[in-house]
Parts: structure tokens; sequence; C-alpha cells
């Protein structure tokens, strides 16, 4: 990891020949004279602002966001705002685009430095209009003192603009109270959008480059332990612009067993590939089975020394043994895959001494050391080039295929390769959302109180599998992966309440597990929140009063400043406005029903308060499952592109219902069953509901939404159908034969 | 070596007859904006226009379109202004992006047979275009906005 401390760091403007550049730190003198280009933004002597972005653009207009929030501050004319995604460079510190992280991470520093900007602007403005910066007033890409004013591209071209700020002034300056913010909660369209609607936005599938040729990789029986036997291309021969096919040597063990074909052009390529034969001596997980995968997260459940004790209250046990009674349920869910739109590719080539890796990718800083290793290189050495991604999702986290597309052209001596999986080449070797197994009790008191919970969540750990460094250890000393069971530490005041997060050694051995949109909480709020109806079915109270009793909001579910403000209180408010939007407790047509489902998105540490209500109707003969409408609250702080957090709001939306009823698949031999639309069906225009998304005004920290939304609404549909036919579900996807066998049950 | 018009200019292509058209248009010619999603035909990222009609260039032999007229995203309108276009940016419809050239191709295919669709029309036409991102809500009403203009074929 290259990460740099940010908040450690001073900033620093510096002019040089062509502008004005807004660094953390000290920037480095350039080769040219300038200086060298800073994490934040540049203004050019015609006031062009130019905002560097470290994260991808995904779908999440993320440029548009964190631009608005700078140029906010900066009192710049947004029509002269430029979003510049940036290429890898150390420079620019941790490069991860994930978690829902983004507008939250950016939010402090870019506003501080815009902020900065401001100030700086103002005093030289001032000066050159010999006048005092308290007359002055920033406002649109100028600074105005009554009746003069000059534009910001004046200021860099002639004014004094060399400043610092310790880290200490940065701290203290002084932020635009909510009611004085222009651009950041205004409507506005996104800047990539209009290149996404005439082909002209540049994906990594797009990249070219004079001299390359093409290849496809044959990939082996199992994603881990397969050893290249034998390569027999006499039917590849065949193939007009087949070149060749190599057997990858990769020190860093990210893609063992795949073996490289090249030809002239990517038709070429794939048939090639599909005419060669390739003998494999295969890993030890070629037979595995998604019941195998089942099996043994229920035998690690069963375990109670395994995993990671991620909260551990004192009393736990005693209040179980002392309950006046308990309730105990498992669910699971089938293996799920990214599906991202564009399959993984990526262009590779030597050039000058640099390893240039063109590709979108999402977290740079992760697959830089992988390449490195591969490669035998150092990373200063590496570039990957910046490009738009055909949906993330969460797959281009993980960057196998970039080390593949790297060694594809090291073995050809650095030439330029543009390696492409085809689709059912990227779903075998997605990096998958492994199948879950949890298992979750209750022990209640006197009056149906809540005293006890205990929930045990076992599944493949992505973190595990592909950065062990971000985890943290349990009460026990364990180390977990906290994507894996976030969710479960949830902000219900249940009494002594115990989280166990156990890895499931069969499935980080069988796939290489990825984060899925959402991630965790993705599945642990499929059992907690199915779990919670469940509970107030047998302490016979109203789900949604069973939920708000114990959303109180004490104890270390009271909440903290910065991020959680409020703690439960607001979760328990998104939920009281969801009951009432949605009509909660009014009466339904026969065999229709209105499910409840809440959640702090995606973890404790920035919760995004969101609730949903699901509207379905059921076939009891067929058990077939229609939602009607799926109703949101999220309260997820200042909300910076209204618009854009809308669209994440519907997208997350309809993954969480595309997640709960059509998508889904298993473990066959070692390998995703389903690898193409033919097996895998996600959700398509004709499934789509009515969807009604509201945000709970708020000037707090802006926090996450891509995500969030995905969370609440399975188990919204889970209890949604139990409240229409009696019939309770408790395996995702949830398919018509299960609620029809439920209904009978 | 096939030809056809492409983007109402005469093309010639080296790509075997039996190739899919969707490669000869993205690497020969190289216009990049037809996208590669599933290459079974099922996702519609790769819609094109032969003859004026919808049809999946990832499935779509090279051979099939000699002496046709093949229209991609980049010959739609000459200035990327089609109501369709305009439409997607007022609806801010796309999201990651890469489906819409098919997305946009598959609705101008629509409106141009049936003007004035009915939900359940354009539901049954565009659900043969996936959207990962799932910004369905969004293109239906690009689709309904610009049909309520009119779209002049």
């Amino acid at each position: 990891m290259n990460a740099i401390d940010v908040s450690r760091r001073g900033f620093l403007i510096s002019v040089s020949a062509t502008g004005a550049l807004f660094a953390l730190g000290q920037p480095a003198q350039a080769a040219d004279g300038g200086f060298a280009p800073t994490i934040w933004y540049g203004i050019d002597r015609e006031g062009v602002v130019t905002v560097h972005i470290i994260r991808a653009e995904m779908g999440q207009h993320v440029g548009t966001a964190i631009a608005r929030i700078v140029a906010d501050e900066l009192e710049a004319d947004w029509t002269k705002v430029k979003i510049d995604h940036v290429d890898s460079d150390p420079k620019w510190g941790l490069m991860v685009t994930g978690g829902s992280w983004s507008v939250w991470q950016s939010y402090p520093l870019y506003s501080q430095a815009g902020a900065a900007g401001r100030i700086a602007l103002i005093d030289a403005g001032a000066k050159l209009m010999g006048v005092k910066p308290a007359d002055c007033v920033a406002r649109n890409g100028a600074v105005t003192a009554g009746k003069t004013s000059v534009s910001y591209g004046e200021i860099v071209a002639k004014g004094e603009l060399g400043r610092t700020f310790t880290a200490e002034e940065l701290g203290k300056l002084p932020i635009k109270p909510a009611s004085e913010r222009r651009l950041i909660g205004k409507p506005g369209q996104a800047r990539d959008i209009p290149a996404k609607t005439n082909g002209q936005a540049k994906y990594g599938l797009d990249a070219k480059v004079a001299g390359m040729v093409y290849a496809r990789p044959k990939l082996p029986p199992t994603r881990y332990g397969s050893v290249v036997s034998a390569i027999d291309d006499t039917e590849a021969k065949k193939v007009p612009g087949y070149i060749r096919a190599i057997a990858l040597d990769d020190p860093s063990g990210t893609v063992p067993g795949w073996v490289m074909v090249y030809a002239t052009s990517f038709i070429a390529a794939d048939r090639a590939t599909e005419a060669l034969k390739v003998t494999w001596k295969a890993g030890e997980t070629a037979k595995v089975s998604e019941a195998d995968l089942q099996t043994r997260a229920r035998a690690l459940i069963a375990d109670k020394a395994a995993g990671s004790q991620v909260v551990e209250d004192p009393g736990v046990d005693a209040a179980f043994a002392a309950a006046k009674s308990t309730l105990e349920q498992t669910y699971t869910t089938s293996t799920a895959v990214h599906f991202q739109m564009e399959p993984v590719n990526a262009l590779a080539f030597e050039k000058d001494g640099l390893f240039e890796i063109h590709t979108g990718n999402q977290w740079q800083s992760l697959v830089l050391p992988w390449l490195a290793q591969a490669l035998g290189r150092k990373e200063e050495t590496i570039v990957l080039r910046t490009y738009m991604l055909g949906g993330g999702f969460g797959r281009r986290l993980n960057g196998d295929y970039a080390v593949g597309a790297a060694l594809a052209s090291k073995a050809i001596g650095g030439k330029p390769v543009k390696m492409v999986m085809t689709r059912a080449d990227d779903t075998r070797f997605d990096s998958p959302r492994s199948p879950s197994v949890q298992t979750l009790k209750m022990a209640f008191g006197e009056a149906g109180r809540v005293t006890a919970m205990d929930h045990a969540a076992c599944a493949g750990w992505p973190t595990l599998a592909m950065a062990p460094f971000f985890m943290p250890k349990g009460a026990n000393g364990q180390p977990y992966d906290p994507f894996a069971i976030s969710g479960a530490n949830h902000w219900y005041n249940v009494g002594a309440q115990r989280v166990r997060a156990i890895g499931n050694d069969l499935a980080n051995k069988t796939m290489r597990p990825g984060w899925l949109r959402s991630v965790g909480p993705g599945w642990t709020n499929w059992a907690v929140e199915s779990f919670m109806d469940e509970a107030a079915l047998k302490a016979g109270v109203d789900p949604l009063a069973f939920r708000l009793k114990m959303l109180d909001a004490t104890g270390r579910n009271a909440g903290s400043a910065p991020n959680a403000v409020g703690g439960a209180k607001r979760q328990a408010a998104v939920l009281k406005r969801l009951a009432d939007k949605a009509g909660w407790g009014k009466p339904l047509p026969k065999n229709t029903g209105l499910g409840l489902a809440t959640t702090f998105g995606q973890e404790r540490d920035m919760p995004t308060w969101v609730a949903c209500a699901a509207r379905v109707n059921v076939d009891p003969a067929t058990g077939a499952v229609k939602v009607e409408k799926l109703t949101l609250v999220a309260d997820a702080g200042t909300i910076v592109h209204p618009d854009g957090a809308l669209a994440q709001m519907e997208g997350a939306a309809l993954w969480g219902m595309s997640l709960a009823l059509f998508e889904g698949t298993a473990f066959e031999n070692g390998e995703v069953k389903d690898t193409n639309l033919d097996g895998y069906t996600p959700l398509r225009m004709a499934d789509v509901p009515d969807v009604d998304v509201e945000f709970i005004a708020s000037t707090e920290v802006p926090v996450g939404l891509g995500e969030p939304a995905t969370t609440v609404v399975g188990p919204a549909i889970g209890n949604a159908i139990f409240r229409a036919v009696g019939a309770r579900v408790r395996d995702l996807p949830i398919r018509p034969e299960a609620v029809k066998a439920a209904i009978k049950a | 070596m096939t030809s056809f018009r492409l983007n109402g200019k005469e093309v010639s292509v080296e790509a075997p007859e039996d190739a899919p058209l969707l490669w000869a248009i993205r690497d020969e010619i190289g216009l990049t904006g037809t996208k590669f999603g599933c290459g079974i035909g099922q996702c519609g990222a790769c819609t094109v226009h032969v003859g004026g009609e919808a049809v999946r260039s990832c499935i779509t032999p090279v051979g099939s379109v000699a002496g046709q007229s093949v229209t991609t995203i980049e010959g739609l309108d000459p200035k990327g202004q089609h109501p369709l276009q305009t439409a997607w940016i007022d609806a801010q419809a796309p999201q990651c992006g890469y489906c819409q050239s098919g997305q946009i191709m598959q609705a101008a295919a629509l409106l141009k047979a049936t003007p004035h669709p009915t939900d359940a029309e354009i539901e049954a036409t565009m659900t043969g275009n996936l959207c990962r991102c799932m910004a369905y809500i969004r293109i239906k009403k690009a689709i309904k906005a610009a049909a309520a203009k009119g779209v002049a074929a």
C-alpha cells in the first residue's frame, strides 16, 4: 500500500507559467520549471479550474460530485470547471473506488482545499484591486469589491498567489454554512453523460495502440492450483491470424495456469482459443459443488471455536440460559456474479522503461504490487492508464485481469497486447459473491422483551483473498473480513449481543471471493431483517413497532460525531417516515403484502440510514412473486449531487431486487455453472416495479449512496411474501418453487 | 473482403465472412461506440441498424451485410443530437454508459416502427437490452419523452 496520510500535510499554492496549482504538502519541482500537478486542482490563466479525480468513473458520476464540492467552496464558475480522471501515480496516495466511500472521504478534504483556494484568491484579488480582503466577495470565478472585480484567471496571471497553509490552519478554514451553498445539493447534470450517448466515451475495451496484437486467455479448470501439462495448437494453427500460445509464468500467483492465445485480431484470438487444446493437472477444488460450500459453512458455524468475535458482550450465554423463549433460524444465499457489462480486459506494453496498463480499474493501489511481483519490476515503473469502466460493482477492485494482460505482454518482450476476455471467461473467473450460511438466535425475557442475540455468519472472504492487511481482529484475537460481516453489527439494542464472523476456507480455495455491490451487508441483512420479522411474530408484536423499540439510540447505538450523529435515532426516523409513506398497516388485496426492512448501509463508521417497503403480489398456485412497488427512504446526510444520488438509489434498489429474485448461480465441479445470459438472468426493464425514493433533508456529513439501497430490498421482499401468503423463505435468490413449498408448509 | 455502407460511407473489411460484424466495426474500422457484452445476442450492447432494423452485431456475420446499409451510434445523427440522444441527456439516463449505445439504437428502431409506443410496447422491445446499472427507469422515461416530441425518422 502506498497510502499517504493526507491529514497531516499542509496545503500549498504555487504559481507556474501556466497557472496555479493547489497542492497538499510540498509539490515537487517539475523538470520544466513549473510545479508538479497536485492532488486537488489547478486554475489556469483563463480561469479554467481542473479538478483531479482519483476515483474511477463507473456510473456514479463521481467526478461531477467531487468537482462540485471543490467548486462550491472555491466559488468557482461551474461552466469553467473541468474534470480529469487521473492515471495511477504514488503522489495520489491510496487509489480505490469502492465501499460507497468516494464522496464521504473526499468531502472534508476537497472542501478544505476549495476554501483554502478561495481565501488565497480573495487575498490576492484584494491586493490587485487595492482593497482590503474583508471588503471582497468571491463568487462565480471572480473576486468582487463594490463595483470592481477581478476574475480568477486574471488573479492567477497577475497576482501573488503563492501561499501556504499549515495542516492546523487548513483544519480551521471557514467552510461555508449550508445556506451559502451554490452547487452542493442543487440540481445539475453529470459531466460524463453526453459522451455516453454518442459512442464517444472511452472504456478499457476501446483502448488501442499501434502495432498491438490481441489475446484471449484459455482458462484452467480451477481458479487456483492448476498446472499446464501440455499445449497442442495443431487446430489453432488452422485459424487465420493465430500467432502462438504461451503458458504464463506468474510469480505473483494471481493468474496461475492461464494460457495466453495471441492473434492478429480478437476474432482470431477467440477462435484459436476455442481450437487450442490444453491439458492441465487440475487444482484440488476441481470437484467442489455449491452444496459442498454450504456444508462446510454449516460445519464451521456449528464449531463454537471457529471464527472471529466481532461483537462479544458479556452475558450472552447466560441470557440464553435464562430466556423465557428463544428463536433460531438459518438463512442462506447462493453464489452471485458481477456480470458488469464490459467483460474484463486490458491493453499492456512496455515503452521507454515504463510498463503501461490501459484498463478500467477500481483499486489501483491493490493491483500495482501484484503487477510489480508478476513482472519482476518496481511499482514506480508501472502505470495504470485510466478509462471509463463499463460497470464496476466491485468486480474491478480485483485487478487480476491486468496481471494477465501484463504477463501476456512481458512474455513477448513487452510488445503491446490487448487481452480481452469473453463473457463466459469473465464469469467463470469472476470474483463472485460467495455463498453464505448464517444462523441467528434471539433470547426473549418477560413480556417478549429481547434480552440477547447471537449471529454467526460464514462465507468466503474477499478481503482475506486479496487485501489481508485490511482485516481487523475480533475480541478473541482472530482477524476477520469486515466486508463479510458488516450489517450483523446493527444498531438495534438487543441486550447482550454476539456477532461471529467465520471465513469459509473451502470457498476461499475454490474461488477468488469478490466484493459485490453492497458486499457483506447485501447478504447479512437478508438474515438480520428477515429474522427481525420472524422475531416480531414470535414476540407477537408488529414488525415496525418491534424494530422501533430496539432502535432507541442508547449505549453504543447513540451515535457520535462526525459521521454518525444521532445514531439509531436517525434510523428510527427513516423507518417511521417510510412506514407513513408506504401506507404501513393499511389493508391490501388478497395475496398482496407489504414488507419492511431497514439497515445502516455499509458500515458503522459511515452509516447511511435506509429503509425499504416492498409491495408484492404472490400467485399461490405457482409461487411466482411480482414486485409491484418499492418505496425507499434514506438519510445520507448532505446530498452533494441530488440527481446522481437518486440514480444511485434507483440502480442500487433494483440491484437488490435482482439479487433477491433473478440472480444466483451455483458452483459445479469447481466452477460457476451459469456463465452467460442464457443461464444467468439479471432483472430487465419489464421486471421494473414502481420505485419511489425519498431523501431526508439533512446537513450532516455526506455518506455513501452507491450500495445501501441494495441491502434492504431482498429482506423487504421476503417479509412481504410472508405477509402476502404466509410463506417464509430463507434462501436467496427466492425461487417460485421455494415460495410454493413454503405456502404448503 | 466484404463491402457495405457504414454510416453513409462505403467500407470494406477483411474479416472472414462468418466473423461477427461487431468486431469488424470495432477493430477494423475503428468505431468503438458499439460495445461487446455477451457475444450471444442477449444483452443488446452491440445493437446496430442493418437496413434500418435493429440487429445484434455480435451474432451477425460480416458476410450477411454485404451491400447493405449499416448504422452505428456514431452515425445515428451527424451531430449526436438525435431526439433520443438529447432525451437521454435530459433524463440523465446513463450511469456507466456501456450499454447505452445499444439501448439508443434499439430505441431508435422502435420509434421508427412505432412512433408512439405504449409502455408495454417499450418494455417488450427494450427488455432485450440489459442495463447492469439498472438505469431502466430513466431509459424508459427518455424514450417516452422523445416519442412525445415526435421523432422524425
